[in-house]
């Protein structure tokens, strides 16, 4: 699968660096920094070191810049910046404009995630997700919590204290 | 009517007084408080002190009775969400985005935003209309529909000097509004005689611009 990822922070890197890992071609588009004391490395921190994918540094609502990442023969395209207008903006891009199947924008602010979601953008909320999550952990929920957690948790061994294996 | 302005910032502040002082209703919406507050005390209680792009805020504005929506914040991004929020949510009739990058102007449009304005293609109007040599000039989109109006300066050696207004091969759809003439406005129909230096204004759909170009410039 082609997939392009706008926005490499925490998330960004972790699931770049799990798609990459598994074989998948993975492009990470992140914005250009202002401040000539952050190096272009800085901005790709969060990815693993054997990644293997494109970096692109640059604004992900642009056309052109995207047009770099390859999203013309992208399978799906994911939006995880800090910001919920941006995200929609370059989701609505890759479904609109270049016609990408698949397309999940992360929207933290509920409303606006189900507004789209109404409108066809595929968005997920951290607040709900990480909300709902948390309360099946309370209840103890083996169904949500605990298979959830393992897989996460297992996600989360395979990155953190391994590095990633090549393929 | 009724306006709510999105965004505070220099542009929204001189929308929100001009519209005013136009005797129209304003409220303008602010997320920055100490803005907000800067606004407040120079044009009075038409601030609300919240985030624009957030549904609730542009409900309590009153978005589902306002006949348009401006959003004029610095953020493309933000401007795109606060007028898609406002049409489907809000059902608000008319929305208009400010464009910062002049490129996005055809992404808005795609995804649903006619109304755009872009302060750097206006100035480049602006310039190109000093221009002697620029002769041609979409002025303005007309809202609600794909139209635009255009301004065309016959020069010497085009294929309209010297022609009727009815000869001109225009794309269907498209009319002349009217003529300039030595800076008076004149009526225009299909015997009216073309001459070098008349401004032709001319309504078109935008899609067929390329068309009436041709047509007027040669």
């Amino acid at each position: 699968m082609n997939v392009v990822i706008v926005g490499c922070g925490r998330v960004g890197g972790f699931l770049a660096g799990l798609l990459d890992s598994e074989g998948h071609r993975v492009s990470v588009v992140d914005i250009a920094s202002t401040s000539p004391a952050r190096a272009e490395r800085a901005w790709f921190q969060h990815l693993p070191s054997t990644f293997k994918g494109e970096t692109i540094l640059g604004d992900g609502t642009d056309l052109e810049v995207l047009r770099q990442a390859g999203i013309e023969r992208a399978d799906a395209l994911l939006a995880l910046t800090e910001g919920d207008n941006r995200n929609l903006m370059a989701a609505q891009i890759a479904q609109k404009i270049f016609g990408v199947k698949q397309v999940i924008a992360k929207v933290n602010d509920p409303v606006r995630a189900q507004t789209y979601r109404e409108m066809g953008i595929n968005t997920f909320s951290r607040t709900t997700i990480l909300g709902t999550l948390l309360h099946a952990m309370l209840q103890e929920d083996r169904e949500v919590g605990e298979v959830l957690m393992r897989k996460a948790l297992a996600h989360e061994a395979e990155l953190v204290h391994e590095p990633v294996k090549a393929r | 009517m009724y306006f709510v302005v999105a965004g505070a910032g220099e542009v929204g502040f001189h929308l929100s007084q001009a519209l005013l002082e136009s005797g129209h209703e304003v409220t303008v919406i602010e997320a920055d408080r100490r803005r907000a507050n800067f606004v407040q005390e120079r044009l009075g209680s038409i601030v609300m002190n919240a985030p624009a792009d957030e549904g609730r805020a542009q409900m309590e504005a009153g978005c589902s009775r306002a006949d348009a929506l401006i959003a004029v914040t610095g953020d493309d991004a933000k401007n795109l969400v606060i007028c898609q929020l406002a049409k489907i949510r809000c059902r608000t009739p008319r929305v208009i985005a400010r464009v910062n990058n002049p490129k996005n102007e055809i992404v808005f449009k795609t995804l649903g935003i006619d109304e755009t304005i872009s302060s750097t293609r206006v100035l480049m109007n602006v310039i190109e209309q000093e221009l002697p040599s620029g002769g041609f000039m979409p002025l303005m989109s007309l809202a609600g529909s794909a139209n635009e109006l255009i301004e065309a300066e016959i020069a010497i050696g085009t294929p309209p000097a010297g022609k009727n207004v009815g000869s001109l091969r225009l794309p269907s759809g498209a009319l002349v509004g009217g003529i300039i003439r030595k800076g008076k406005l004149m009526h225009a129909d299909d015997d009216t005689k073309l001459e070098v230096g008349d401004r032709v204004m001319v309504f078109s759909p935008t899609a067929s611009e390329g068309e009436v170009r041709k047509a007027l410039m040669g």
